[in-house]
């Protein structure tokens, strides 16, 4: 299995929106390659013809009807922002992502 | 004078129900013991001073959503924030009478096995407090054990509410998945997340999982579930119970653990049960790995909604909408919740997906068709909840590995969406042994009554020695 080069965990970390601290990078460097050398583990098995679970129980899709129903107010809604600006919330300015 | 550190919530009800105490009285009496226990042991995130209803008090894991209690699940990254509608848990609480005592600690997102990951500090377990309570869910554990609180409500992912409760000596239920809607819930990995209660003993914790269980249509993973059915009975006669060999005699488990399930395992065929011994032959060597992949996959999407946008923390260190999202990110969130959202950002990206991601899903099918083939010849299966007794604080911080491995037994069938319940079954070094009792999908009935029977045998003290 591959290892998470420096390069590869600020890509990774980049992807994630996490601007890691040097002091952080170092740690985590050592800690996700340990922890990626035992979920690597899975790869022993051969399952070519097992089919993926991606949820425990057999559930069908679940239908609402589609009609207007009371819901949170704008107050409420804002009340948990960190900036706002009237109605809205306020973020910086976009920068390059 | 109400002893909280015996008293039940049926006892509570009946104290209520014959107006031998009121609604206040009780609640009073509870923030009485909080006050004079909380500070050494630190179960609680957040205490109401009133929260309205004049039923039996209860504490909920501070990842449970409360309209106006605050809820940070354990981060910096969601202090402050007051939720502006309730969880359906918390409605059905409240619909009940319920009155909610306060928000108990939890590691960050529910990312641990020892509440050391919280932000706010860890919890101290009740019997030793230079012990950790397990976690995640450790706060209420050690609050129910603590006299603080009659019962709690937690939340299981892969093992945060079995593993505390077997470290504090009391019963916990891991609902089948689907059974308990998460509506409100702070998610953490949406295909194994299930809420479910922390008792002093199976019928409260049963009569507390009556109360929360049952379809909800604001969360469409939900189904109905069969009705509660209140255990009486002593005996286990017809009830086959299966000891999966590898979670019995995995060389993680202490030898004291060993011989107290050992005891209890005895105990059953003494009531009456047919005990014979089974293999899940792949489910625990892969079941941890298997965990953490899927877990931290779906954490890392669950987390991408933590952006400072709309609630919670925001860096003051934000020049542009990137930077202000990255470094909120950084400053917000704990190092677990960042190395899992690292693990799960990785394995689900392009050119890995398959061979991680894709892979533990097929590794899932393996271990809940063992599972599955278990259940063709026994009704419930008995293995230890952790393989040891509590540890000390700061034993395996240093060490993710080692603390991931506290959920070894607990994991694989939460992987399969099956109940477990905990039940205490002894001490080792003077600290409590939890027992864990598995069921197919539904079968919360048959474990209540299983560990009904087994807790009027085994006749546990629930209450720590250093408080008695």
């Amino acid at each position: 299995m591959a290892e998470i080069s420096r390069e590869l965990l600020l890509h990774v970390a980049e992807l994630a929106r996490l601007e890691l601290r040097e002091d952080e990078l170092a740690r985590l460097e050592v800690q996700l390659n340990d922890i990626l050398a035992a979920v690597s583990k899975v790869a022993e098995l051969d399952l070519t013809d097992v089919p993926a679970t991606s949820h425990p129980l057999d559930v069908v899709n679940v239908w609402d009807e589609d009609e207007p129903r009371p819901c949170l107010s704008v107050e409420d809604a804002l009340r948990n922002a960190p900036e706002r600006d009237g109605d809205y919330f306020k973020v910086p300015p976009g920068g390059s992502s | 004078m109400i002893d909280t550190l015996r008293l039940t919530a049926e006892g509570a009800k009946g104290l209520l129900d014959r107006k031998e105490v009121s609604g206040p009285e009780l609640f009073a009496a509870y923030l009485e013991a909080i006050g004079e226990r909380d500070p050494e042991l630190h179960c609680y995130l957040h205490v109401c001073e009133d929260s309205g209803g004049d039923g039996i008090p209860i504490a909920l894991k501070d990842v449970i959503g409360t309209k106006g209690i605050p809820t940070t699940a354990g981060s910096r990254i969601l202090e402050g924030y007051v939720p502006v509608y309730d969880s359906t848990v918390a409605a059905h609480c409240k619909q009940h009478g319920l009155r909610v005592l306060g928000k108990t600690n939890t590691d960050e997102f529910a990312m641990g096995s020892s509440t050391e990951n919280s932000a706010y500090g860890p919890s101290h377990n009740p019997w030793d407090p230079t012990r950790v309570p397990g976690g995640s869910g450790g706060g209420s554990a050690a609050a129910v054990s603590a006299g603080l609180a009659p019962w709690a409500l937690g939340s299981d992912t892969g093992g945060s509410i079995k593993q505390p409760s077997a470290l504090c000596g009391n019963v916990g239920l891991r609902p089948t998945y689907g059974t308990v809607s998460r509506y409100g819930i702070v998610a953490f990995a949406s295909s194994l997340d299930q809420v479910g209660p922390v008792a002093k003993n199976v019928r409260d914790c049963a009569y507390l999982y009556s109360i929360i269980a049952g379809r909800d249509a604001c969360d469409t993973t939900t189904v109905e579930s069969p009705k509660v059915v209140m255990p009486e009975g002593e005996d286990l006669k017809g009830v086959r119970v299966g000891i999966p060999r590898e979670l019995n005699e995995h060389e993680a488990i202490e030898p004291g653990v060993r011989r107290a399930v050992e005891d209890a395992i005895e105990l059953c065929r003494r009531l009456g049960a047919e005990v014979g011994e089974c293999s899940l032959p792949r489910s625990v060597d892969f079941g941890l790995p298997c965990y953490y992949l899927i877990a931290p996959a779906e954490a890392s999407s669950n987390l991408a909604r933590y952006d400072g946008v709309r609630y919670g923390y925001r860096s003051p260190h934000s020049g542009d909408r990137l930077a202000m999202y990255e470094n909120t990110r950084d400053e917000g969130f704990g190092d677990e919740p960042k190395r899992r959202i690292l693990v799960g950002t990785y394995a689900l990206s392009a050119g890995y997906y398959d061979a991680y991601y894709g892979q533990a899903q097929k590794v899932r099918t393996v271990i809940a068709r063992e599972h599955a083939e278990a259940f063709e010849r026994f009704d419930v299966l008995v293995t230890p909840t952790s393989p040891s007794v509590a540890f000390e604080l700061g034993g395996r911080t240093a060490d993710p590995l080692a603390m991931y491995a506290s959920d070894l037994l607990t994991i694989p069938s939460c992987m399969a969406g099956l109940p477990g319940l905990n039940v205490p079954c002894g001490l080792s070094e003077g600290l409590p042994v939890g027992l864990q009792l598995i069921g197919p999908q539904f079968s919360e009935n048959m474990l209540f009554r299983v560990g009904h029977a087994l807790e009027q045998a085994i006749g546990f003290d629930v209450v720590p020695e250093r408080l008695r």
